[in-house]
């Protein structure tokens, strides 16, 4: 794994644990919706995408949630930008 | 002189356990201040003053759990002279909370020791874990025990628990719908519209905007329910002593999930009067503090109208139960895309589903028929919210 990804996940880790800290982030399927493998809400989903926005810069539009919707897809989405 | 009381948070509210003091005696308070942190079955609630004055005396130590009524502190009213020490027992004018528990203040049930500074969130723990705060060290700032002491106090393999007390909660829900079902005539109704101008006109604000500013369709639904009870104040207010009496103010309760079963529906004070920015913004505070196990005493005890929102994630139609003693429920949907009638044709279009539980005592169906198709009309106008 590179750097890059390396932040991104601690990233998403923690935002993750902060919003659904009784669900283990290394035992999720990554290639899943978050929404459901965490059981967040719209307001969490949004809280997660300001936090990609304030700790990694990336302004996630609307249009693309559904990018960063998993982890997988997430890491991918965000090491592009 | 005027006492502060233990609070009533909701009907259901029996007692309250003092977990920690936010203001010292001798400093001046003003009203909406918060003084004090109450543990309840609705988890820690942040207390609020009803008038300005300065603290005379605190009468409840940390860890005392008193009934609603019993008086917690002395408070001295501006303009008054340092007394001499006798009590006029003369309630604050706006202070009686609306259910006053009728037994009288009973002595102090239990104590823990005062002299040690300790965090709230601290004390929670220790109570969750059952862990003996005197046997604990602080590391914090003049000693204070914070989190991490307390965890450090137990042995490894216990795991901390939630910030609430989830059986509490339940049996404080239980009580309040019960009561709800067995005293409320329940109607119900129901309106599904075509939710596109809401969806587009969202999208089209969201694109201009960081997230941290974006909106979402739920602080259009709670906006529309409040302009709507401003047209119709019989479904804002209380039912009580065999009457409705409407409420001038509209606090829009908002049902939250909270992790681990539970749910609370505090209020968002004047929503009406919120532009639609300001009121997302209060949702988001609201429910990242919900969430954390923190709210205020005025947003727990008087909501005037509940809105129940099941989001992207849910079913069709929500059947709300009334929180006495207010008088209507409104439940929104998940939006839905269904065929819809357009003149000549059929399109798919998002549509939500809109309901009405409202107290028969208080109004009838041709009444709630007309809120709810007011807030629909609300809702096809977004930018006029």
């Amino acid at each position: 794994m590179t750097e890059t990804e390396t932040e991104i996940l601690a990233v998403l880790r923690d935002e993750l644990q902060r919003l659904a800290p009784e669900i283990d982030f290394d035992t999720v399927d990554r290639t899943r919706p978050i929404q459901q493998e965490f059981d967040i809400d719209s307001m969490d989903f949004l809280n997660y995408v300001t936090a990609i926005h304030e700790r990694l810069g990336v302004n996630v539009p609307e249009p693309d949630y559904g990018k960063v919707a998993t982890i997988s897809g997430a890491l991918a989405y965000l090491k592009s930008r | 002189m005027s006492e502060f009381r233990m609070p009533s948070l909701g009907a259901d509210m029996e007692a309250g356990t003092l977990v920690e003091w936010v203001r010292k005696p001798g400093e001046a308070v003003k009203r909406g201040d918060i003084i004090a942190v109450v543990e309840t079955q609705k988890g820690a609630i942040e207390i609020e003053v009803f008038e300005d004055g300065i603290i005379e005396e605190e009468l409840l130590a940390v860890g005392a759990t008193v009934p609603v009524g019993a008086p917690m502190a002395r408070i001295r009213v501006e303009g008054e002279v340092v007394s001499a020490g006798v009590a006029s027992p003369a309630p604050p004018p706006d202070a009686p909370p609306p259910q006053q528990a009728s037994p009288p203040p009973s002595p102090v049930i239990a104590a823990a020791p005062s002299s040690v500074r300790v965090s709230p969130a601290a004390r929670r723990l220790a109570k969750d874990l059952g862990v003996d705060l005197a046997s604990v060290k602080g590391s914090g700032p003049g000693g204070t025990i914070t989190r991490d002491d307390v965890s450090s106090a137990v042995p490894a393999p216990v795991r901390e628990k939630g910030r609430y007390d989830f059986s509490a909660m339940r049996r404080a829900i239980a009580a309040a719908m019960a009561r709800s079902k067995r005293e409320i005539p329940h109607y119900y109704l129901s309106h599904t519209i075509e939710i596109g101008a809401a969806q587009e006109w969202l999208a089209a604000h969201n694109a201009a905007r960081t997230p941290a500013e974006r909106l979402l369709m739920g602080a259009l639904f709670v906006k529309a329910v409040a302009r709507a009870a401003r047209e119709f104040p019989e479904f804002n207010g209380f039912y009580a002593d065999n009457a409705f009496s409407a409420s001038e103010a509209i606090n829009v309760g908002v049902a939250i999930a909270i992790r681990g079963a539970g749910l609370a529906a505090p209020a968002l004070h004047d929503t009406a009067d919120l532009d639609v920015s300001a009121l997302m913004a209060r949702m988001r505070d609201l429910i990242a503090r919900v969430r954390a196990g923190r709210f205020k005493s005025s947003e727990i005890a008087d909501p005037t109208i509940t809105v129940t929102s099941l989001g992207d994630r849910g079913v069709e139609a929500v059947w709300g139960v009334i929180y006495p003693p207010q008088v209507a429920i409104v439940g929104f949907g998940r939006i839905t895309v269904r065929p819809w009638a357009i003149e000549n044709g059929i399109v798919a279009r998002p549509t939500v589903c809109i309901t009405l539980a409202a107290d028969h005592r208080a109004t009838d169906g041709h009444q709630g028929a007309l809120f709810l198709e007011r807030i629909g009309e609300l809702l096809a106008d977004p930018s006029a919210l």
